[in-house]
């Protein structure tokens, strides 16, 4: 099986690193991008059929080689020796900042509100030097008033600014709640269309190591509901940047879930532009025997526990699914069609998180497909405690999601 | 200084006096008496360093014991530095009163008879603007009267009428220009009346049919029109505050002339948005009037339940808000403080507080029936005598723009023009059901379209269960 990378009318470019195929391991694309040109790759699949996308997106998808390591130090594996654009190295806030710096330049209207986001450069340094750069208007230092700025945001996005409103930590969103609900994800609707508010919500969220309850929640659990609005979550310097600058360039209200523990994530990222599709899940690793879905800082768990399923002999296919509103039921259809089996890894909560809400669709749709009940791993239903053992405990851990994989494969 | 001295004193008793000392008189020169009249009666307190003991050790010296309190009385007149700024001290404990003495006093221009007060400052209105704010005060009424009685009637689903509150809605409107983004609460449609929308179009929107700009999605009288820069009534109260103060923003990053501007009631000032909206504006420099109808009820809650604040424009000082209250029933007072705001807030790049008194004649809306928690007399009174309507009338008369032969023309084309929009909003189709998933995002991603097939699956399987005044 190959597949067939084709190049649009009068684009020219050389192969990166990101470009190169490795025919053998390829089952199906995974990284998406979109070159600023708008040339158009498009894919051939491994069974034969082109894959069509929204209205919404223009990106196209690229093959990529497969990457063992859960985290990505060097992107060049044996068979992208044959780079001549090497790209640059970067940690993922350093990859937020240039998705944003980059949209800020490209974009008058695009703004950053949020608290300590100016001259202090953000509590994760994601804004550090936007506001030298672009002044104190546009990098705007905001009271502590969450409700506030988000509903300043949504004014300032329904008068034709692109706001990026950042939530200093997600728990701290839930002061924003009425306005995310309410304003955010209904005006549009609401008002007819007569107005669209175009912001990009965004922060760290997640457990942290021993930062306390209150800044360790999940809060893509809770505004999963919200209609109206999308979810991502970004993993990689890659994605952060793609996802980002995708989310900036959305008509529609996004927000996008980063990590506290993943800010320094190293990667090499390509040199040239390129966005992520905002509605589609990320092909980690393909494999056979069971479809490990997770996201965020779970994938790296769910990478660690495929190093040692591999040794024991099992081959997962892991699919980080980045769009956590709405669901990628496509490639997660296809993998599940493949694999029969599905094991979910998740840092919410069981009740009510994102992987309940994935279990209910994949049994709806996929029904007929599964030789076994969707598993679930998520943290427990308690706060999570302060003590470091403890903490550890709540979440997920390799080991865990080794004997959930023997569990299903019997 | 006394304050200084209490922590080094050991003896309680010796304590106890100097508060009753000191707060029995106002003087900083009184102090330094008291000093020199409690020291003698004390013991000379054993090896310690404090500042009394130095006193003390120094009595035997009066020369130097008085140069010395003076060294202190003069340094406690130097200000200090905090965080914030030099602030002076002062050794007296004194509290900031909970209220003035006086209520702040209220802008008005025309008396209760419609009659010019003598000496009152107010911005000159050409006889074509004042006839244009009367006519539309007076269409504004009888359109709430017959959309209030249409409810009453089962034509309508529900309504809430500004009755009492014409003069805010339309003079208010009248002081803006075209380009000044509005944020109502919902008691405003008289801004809307005012730039341009027709009683169709408010007809369209309270019957929810195909023409209505937000495609029957919501409540009657949540208007929005983007072309009119009238932004669409979102039901939650001060939502509408941060995001004036977000558009206040963006006018002025881009150097526009001109303002935001945000209507709400009473009720609106305990949200918090209120509170936050207020120090972002401020803090920002945003130039956004906050325009407060402090009508006295907040569904049942009167304003003494509210806030023990004298009123709203209070607050606009805590915030470092340049803030004014005008008889919201006066149009003539009204249009010149919303003029006179507007400039200010562009010119100077500031948030401008208008407290607007009235009174909130009509129920809270059709769900409410207010003589259960208020008399009907007091209702009617308000109606009748302080009526903002008359007050008006009466100045336009008297310049000689208005007649009673105008009144009843007006009045009859009016309430013609509204039964006919009544009748066709009513007979126009509803929008289809395509409308129920369209502009929940820009595109419908593939879990609402499959749900949009799933509902009318379900519609063709059971025809009989759907409306039929609904088209697919």
């Amino acid at each position: 099986m190959s597949a067939i990378l084709l190049q649009g009318a009068g684009a020219a470019t050389s192969l990166s690193p990101f470009n190169s195929i490795d025919s053998s391991k390829l089952v199906a694309p995974s990284r998406s991008s979109l070159s600023v040109r708008s040339k158009r790759y498009i894919v051939a699949g491994s069974d034969g059929t082109n894959k069509s996308f929204g209205a919404s997106s223009l990106v196209a998808r690229r093959s990529e080689p497969l990457i063992p390591n859960a985290v990505a130090t060097k992107a060049d594996t044996a068979a992208s020796s044959t780079s001549s654009k090497p790209g640059h190295e970067l940690l993922l806030f350093e990859a937020l900042q240039e998705g944003l710096e980059e949209e800020m330049d490209r974009d008058p209207h695009v703004c950053v509100m949020g608290e300590d986001v100016g001259h202090y450069g953000g509590s994760y340094k994601v804004t550090k030097g936007l506001a030298d750069k672009f002044g104190d208007l546009r990098v705007l230092d905001t009271p502590i008033c969450e409700n506030a700025f988000t509903g300043m945001g949504i004014g300032a996005a329904m008068t034709g600014l692109r706001p990026v409103i950042e939530g200093m930590n997600m728990g701290f969103l839930l002061l924003a709640f009425n306005q995310i609900s309410n304003n955010c994800g209904m005006l549009h609707y609401t008002s007819g269309g007569q107005f669209t508010i175009p912001v990009v919500i965004r922060g760290p969220g997640g457990v942290g190591r021993q930062l306390g309850a209150e800044h360790s929640q999940r809060l893509e659990s809770y505004f999963q509901s919200i209609p109206g609005i999308q979810m991502v979550a970004c993993s990689t310097p890659y994605n952060a940047k793609g996802l980002m600058k995708a989310a900036i360039r959305s008509e529609n209200p996004v927000i996008l879930f980063e990590h506290v523990l993943l800010y320094n994530l190293k990667e090499t990222i390509p040199d040239e532009e390129y966005i992520c599709n905002l509605e589609e899940a990320e092909m980690v690793r393909p494999g056979e025997h069971i479809t490990i879905l997770t996201y965020s800082r779970m994938r790296y768990h769910v990478m660690q526990a495929a190093k040692t399923l591999v040794n024991k002999g099992y081959d997962p296919e892991v699919i980080d699914i980045r769009s956590l509103k709405p669901f990628d039921l496509y490639t997660i259809g296809n993998s599940v069609k493949k694999t029969h089996r599905v094991l979910i890894v998740e840092e919410c909560m069981r009740t009510g998180g994102i992987g309940a809400s994935l279990t209910a669709a994949i049994n709806e749709n996929f029904h007929d497909y599964l030789d076994a009940p969707v598993m679930c791993l998520s943290s427990q239903d308690v706060p999570t405690p302060y003590a470091g053992t403890l903490e550890e405990w709540t979440v997920v851990q390799p080991a865990q999601i080794v004997t959930a994989v023997e569990q299903l494969c019997q | 200084m006394a304050l200084h001295l209490r922590s080094s004193f050991s003896s309680k008793s010796t304590l106890l006096n100097i508060l009753r000392h000191n707060l029995g008189f106002g003087s900083r020169s009184h102090v330094t008496r008291h000093i020199r009249q409690i020291l003698p009666h004390d013991p000379p307190l054993r090896g310690s360093q404090n500042p009394i003991s130095r006193l003390c050790n120094t009595m035997a010296e009066p020369e130097t014991l008085s140069s010395f309190v003076q060294h202190e009385y003069a340094n406690n007149h130097q200000v200090m530095d905090f965080p914030g700024g030099k602030v002076a001290f002062t050794p007296e404990i004194q509290f900031i009163s909970e209220s003035d003495k006086e209520r702040v006093p209220c802008y008005r221009v025309l008396d209760d008879n419609g009659q010019l007060i003598t000496n009152s400052q107010f911005v000159q209105v050409s006889e074509e603007v004042a006839v244009k704010i009367y006519s539309d005060m007076v269409t504004l009424q009888i359109m709430d009267n017959i959309f209030y009685e249409a409810q009453r009637q089962g034509r309508l689903s529900f309504y809430a009428t500004a009755i009492g509150e014409e003069a805010i809605n339309i003079a208010s409107a009248a002081a803006l220009t075209p380009q000044d983004v509005i944020f109502p609460q919902y008691r405003e449609p008289g801004v809307l009346l005012w730039r341009g929308f027709t009683l169709q179009e408010f007809a369209n929107q309270c019957f929810g049919n195909k023409s209505d700009y937000g495609k029957g999605r919501q409540m009657p009288v949540h208007y929005g029109s983007n072309k009119l820069n009238y932004f669409t009534v979102s039901a939650t109260i001060a939502t509408q505050l941060p995001n004036a103060v977000g558009a206040a923003y963006s006018l002025k990053m881009d150097k526009k002339d001109a303002c935001a501007v945000t209507y709400f009631g009473d009720g609106g000032t305990s949200e918090g948005d209120f509170h936050a909206a207020l120090n972002f504006a401020a803090v920002m420099e945003a130039p956004v009037l906050f325009i407060c109808r402090n009508n006295g009820w907040a569904i049942s809650t009167p304003t003494s339940d509210q806030f023990r604040s004298d009123g709203v424009v209070v607050k606009g000082r805590a915030y470092g808000i340049r803030s004014i209250r005008v008889d919201g029933n006066d149009a003539l007072a009204m249009y010149s403080a919303v003029h006179t705001a507007r400039e200010m807030a562009i010119r100077e790049q500031r948030p401008i507080l208008i407290e607007a008194l009235t009174y909130r004649v009509g129920h809270h809306s059709t769900s409410d029936d207010s003589t259960r928690y208020r008399s009907a007399g007091e209702i009617e009174w308000w109606n009748k005598a302080r009526n903002p309507l008359s007050r008006f009338r009466t100045w336009i008369e008297s310049n000689g723009w208005w007649s009673d032969k105008t009144e009843s023309d007006l009045r009859s084309r009016i309430k013609k023009e509204m039964l006919e929009a009544l009748r066709v909003a009513e007979k126009t189709e509803k929008p289809n059901l395509q409308n129920m998933f369209s502009d929940v995002y820009d595109v419908p991603p593939s879990n609402l379209r499959e749900q949009e097939l799933l509902v009318r699956q379900t519609i063709n399987s059971h025809p009989q269960d759907y409306p039929s005044d609904v088209p697919l």
